[in-house]
């Protein structure tokens, strides 16, 4: 258990370095995810596997694709087809899929190997909901509140006259 | 969840936060800015996470829970952000923006 903790750690340092270090973005977020993963990981050895799960769902599912949709949305260039085509070769994404080969080896040894993560400082997944909807309530309301605010804020920021707009007539923010 | 592995956790939260940080600092490029924004907080909410696990209590975790509604809040402003920015100015480089002028 404590191996596992190492290698999902070290698997998130050495991504989150591979990250800083690129010079295109695709690669950086490819990187990203794979350090979100990898903290995911941790989550789930040091016996948080709900807060593990949205780890997976909300950090490397929607906002990473929100990442991806800006960055794709903005490279509306003429180069746009080669650097897709470049993006595409086999030395980009080897380095992703050796590092997250390792946490899916990991995972599913945890999965197989011990069935309740590193019992000792496990919270199961009812105690955080009953806290969180128990003394916790008033938060969760201010957090569906600033949820509001941040689409509004969106919508308004990206919001534009179709005067203004040249090309890109349909506002697709 | 012993002292040795939380303290081994803070450690990691610790690392990650300072590479988060280092990327912020260096990097000039708007989208590498939220992107180095999104590790620090991912760090901060591992130090809570780390910290409920040693002490077997919920709120760690309903902290990190926070910090990730948080978090999307930001990237979805602070997103639509660069893409006005980049109308604007055809350009991500943070240099360019250091004058504020109407």
């Amino acid at each position: 258990m404590e191996l596992a903790f190492y290698i999902a750690g070290a698997v998130a340092v050495l991504s989150t370095i591979l990250m800083l270090t690129r010079l295109n973005i695709v690669h950086a977020l490819l990187y990203l995810i794979v350090s979100l993963l990898a903290v995911a990981v941790v989550f789930y050895v040091l016996g948080a596997p709900f807060v593990a799960a949205l780890e997976v769902i909300v950090y490397a599912g929607a906002i990473m694709v929100l990442f991806v949709f800006v960055v794709m949305m903005l490279n509306l260039g003429k180069h746009s087809v080669e650097v897709e085509r470049q993006w595409l070769t086999p030395g980009i994404w080897t380095g992703p899929v050796l590092l997250a080969g390792v946490l899916l080896i990991e995972v599913v040894y945890l999965m197989r190997g011990v069935p309740a993560a590193s019992g000792s400082g496990a919270v199961d997944p009812k105690a955080v909901g009953t806290a969180l909807f128990g003394p916790y309530l008033i938060g969760v309301d201010l957090a569906s509140m600033l949820l509001l605010a941040g689409l509004v804020g969106a919508y308004h920021v990206g919001f534009r006259k179709s005067e203004k707009s040249g090309n890109r007539t349909g506002d697709a923010t | 969840m012993t002292e040795v592995a939380m303290r081994n956790g803070l450690v990691l939260a610790g690392i990650l936060f300072s590479l988060g940080l280092t990327s912020l600092l260096v990097r000039r490029n708007l989208i590498f800015v939220l992107m180095s924004l999104e590790v620090m907080l991912n760090a901060a909410g591992l130090a809570f996470v780390v910290a409920g696990a040693r002490w077997h209590q919920a709120d760690g975790q309903i902290m990190f829970l926070f910090i990730l509604a948080m978090a999307a809040a930001e990237v979805a402003v602070g997103l639509a952000l660069a893409v006005e920015i980049y109308r604007r100015f055809k350009s991500l480089d943070v240099d360019k923006l250091s004058n504020m002028k109407g």
